[in-house]
């Protein structure tokens, strides 16, 4: 279990490499990454028991990150455990890397669902938790999906089935930075509410400030606590978090920043 | 000999599967008494998961669960598996490369009364354009049972097509199933009947009438799609004058496309001619009706070849 303050450490670095990551490929989507790095972080350092020794076993906690166009944020996170070399990281989106602009699940040690194609990870992470239950486990399933992403019917539909079985042993994020390529969600095609939403398919739903770990931790101990339902966070996070010119701005959900924009936001997250 | 649905052949060899093997697991779309797998639930009732009326999710739930260890056998009727979920199945299982069997009941024109909405005739074309992808048609129910036996020992994604109707035996219980082997039933000469599914029998049929006029076609039961038997193929095209290919499928992109595609490569001899369902949708109407209408049944191939010869 880490402190907050190693846990910061990690995820200032993970900001650094997403701004980096992006911007050495000219593509990417950073807006969105930096809005569940927080969550990524706490998640594979003080939740899932996942290690160097396990990693590459299917016996253990597993993660679909179902916004898959967030991978800076998901191989960021493996890096700084160790699963990916550091400098790896800036053959992104490259000719012959392994780091693809959506995650696969064959390349990626750490990467447990190859995803991208919105509104597919959370049916995944279902078909997951019912292994468990007949392996007769205690593995937790985690998954990030997007507010935007929700918008996706196969959302509910994985959600319906996953009260249907009353998979307690999956646990679903929604990324709430209120933002998605066209501009404010409610605007684009209003997903809300979310709570009421997954209640009504029998879930357990309570609420985090996806940037504060106290609170993250606090969400995923009621998580465990619940019986017999599946549990959705509805994380409120800021899209661009943690540099100030993305911070909340729907245009930087899939834009890269130019090498000045780069600097400045390395400095903001006091870089190199 | 005697008859049987594809489907409940599949259904024999499911639940046999899920005895002998925990790995196999069973997904169904509301459909598991007309698929069959519902006999999955008589031999483990903990493995069989009816994902009710939501094609795409189960799809992407058969992902995670073979992306967990198991081998998977997700049905529902051909045009729902694989139509509605095409996309799951290409970007959840086909492209992370998981063992999961698509498995699609009611598939081609004979499925009836049903109509144009529930006969798949595109299936073959999605699915075997799909990277990662194997694509297997059985004609009869012997080689069902085989290749859903086989289906537990591959590795990949596969897309299992069957019928619904009880097609007559093709094979007696030796037949064994050999991934990427074409079957030839009957040696002939000058003309070749290249056919899968049903479309076996009315090949059978209509070189027995044919051979009454003197004519002796080649016979070959092409169930492995997705590898096919190229070397079969080429022999076929260099001792043979016409290769006609026969699917209860669209022409475009199924088993005639796969054979074009393979044979505009080599150096050939015979011309290559479909007898399939010609671009377009079906309608209701009992199955002989219709594959009389649609120029699919042992007497159309008749005349077919006899206008070809």
């Amino acid at each position: 279990m880490l402190t907050k303050e190693q846990l910061m450490v990690h995820t200032q670095n993970m900001r650094r490499n997403i701004v980096k990551m992006v911007h050495q490929a000219a593509s990417g989507h950073p807006g969105g990454s930096l809005s569940c790095t927080d969550i990524l972080a706490w998640l594979y350092f003080n939740e899932m028991n996942i290690n160097a020794d396990n990693v590459n076993s299917t016996d253990r906690d597993r993660f679909v990150l179902s916004k898959g166009h967030a991978s800076p944020a998901l191989y960021a996170v493996l890096s700084e455990k160790g699963f990916l070399p550091e400098e790896e990281l800036m053959t992104f989106r490259h000719i012959n890397s392994r780091l693809q602009g959506h995650p696969n699940m064959n390349y990626v040690p750490g990467v447990d669902m190859s995803t991208g194609s919105l509104g597919q990870g959370l049916s995944c992470a279902v078909g997951m938790a019912l292994a468990n239950r007949l392996d007769k486990n205690d593995h937790r399933v985690y998954c990030i999906v997007g507010d935007g992403e929700s918008q996706e019917g196969q959302i509910w539909e994985a959600a319906m089935s996953a009260g249907h079985y009353q998979l307690d042993n999956l646990c679903v994020f929604v990324d709430y930075n209120g933002l998605q390529i066209d501009g404010d969600v409610t605007k684009v095609m209003n997903p809300l509410p979310f709570d009421k939403k997954f209640e009504a398919f029998n879930w357990y739903v309570t609420t985090c400030d996806g940037h504060d770990f106290d609170s993250i931790a606090k969400a995923l101990e009621q998580a465990r606590a619940n019986k017999g339902r599946p549990t959705a966070i509805i994380a409120n996070t800021v899209k661009g978090k943690g540099v100030s010119y993305m911070e909340n701005q729907a245009g930087w959900h899939g834009v890269a920043p130019n090498d000045e924009q780069c600097a400045i936001a390395l400095e903001e997250l006091k870089g190199e | 000999m005697g008859k049987m649905a594809t489907r409940d052949a599949y259904g024999n060899a499911l639940r046999e599967l899920v005895s002998e093997n925990p790995n196999i697991v069973a997904l169904d779309a509301d459909l598991s008494k007309s698929t069959k797998s519902f006999e999955a639930t008589k031999a483990d009732p903990s493995r069989h998961f009816n994902m009710g009326i939501a094609e795409g999710n189960m799809m992407a739930v058969a992902a995670g669960l073979a992306a967990s260890g198991k081998t998977v056998f997700a049905s529902s009727f051909a045009m729902f598996a694989t139509g509605r979920a095409f996309e799951m199945i290409r970007n959840s299982i086909c492209y992370p490369y998981l063992n999961v069997r698509v498995c699609g009941s009611h598939a081609g024109i004979t499925v009836g009364e049903d109509g144009a909405s529930h006969q798949a005739l595109e299936d073959i074309a999605i699915m075997r354009a799909i990277p990662n992808m194997t694509v297997l048609c059985p004609c009869d129910g012997k080689e069902a049972y085989e290749i859903t036996k086989y289906a537990a020992k591959h590795v990949g994604p596969m897309y299992l097509r069957f019928g619904r109707s009880a097609v007559e035996d093709v094979h007696d219980d030796s037949y064994t199933f050999t991934i990427g082997k074409g079957e030839v039933l009957k040696e002939g000469k000058d003309i070749a009947f290249v056919a899968c599914g049903l479309m076996v029998q009315e090949s059978l049929k209509a070189a027995a009438e044919l051979e009454k006029e003197g004519i002796c076609p080649t016979v070959v039961n092409m169930a492995s799609i997705k590898p096919i038997d190229k070397e079969l193929l080429i022999e076929l095209a260099n001792t043979h004058h016409t290769i006609y290919v026969l699917e209860e499928h669209n022409i475009v992109g199924g088993l005639f496309g796969t054979v074009c595609e393979v044979l505009a490569q080599e150096t050939r001899t015979a011309r290559i001619l479909p007898i399939g369902v010609l671009d377009s949708f079906g309608e209701s109407g009992k199955p002989q009706e219709l594959l009389d209408k649609y120029g699919l049944s042992a007497k159309c191939i008749v005349e077919r070849v006899k206008e070809t010869n």
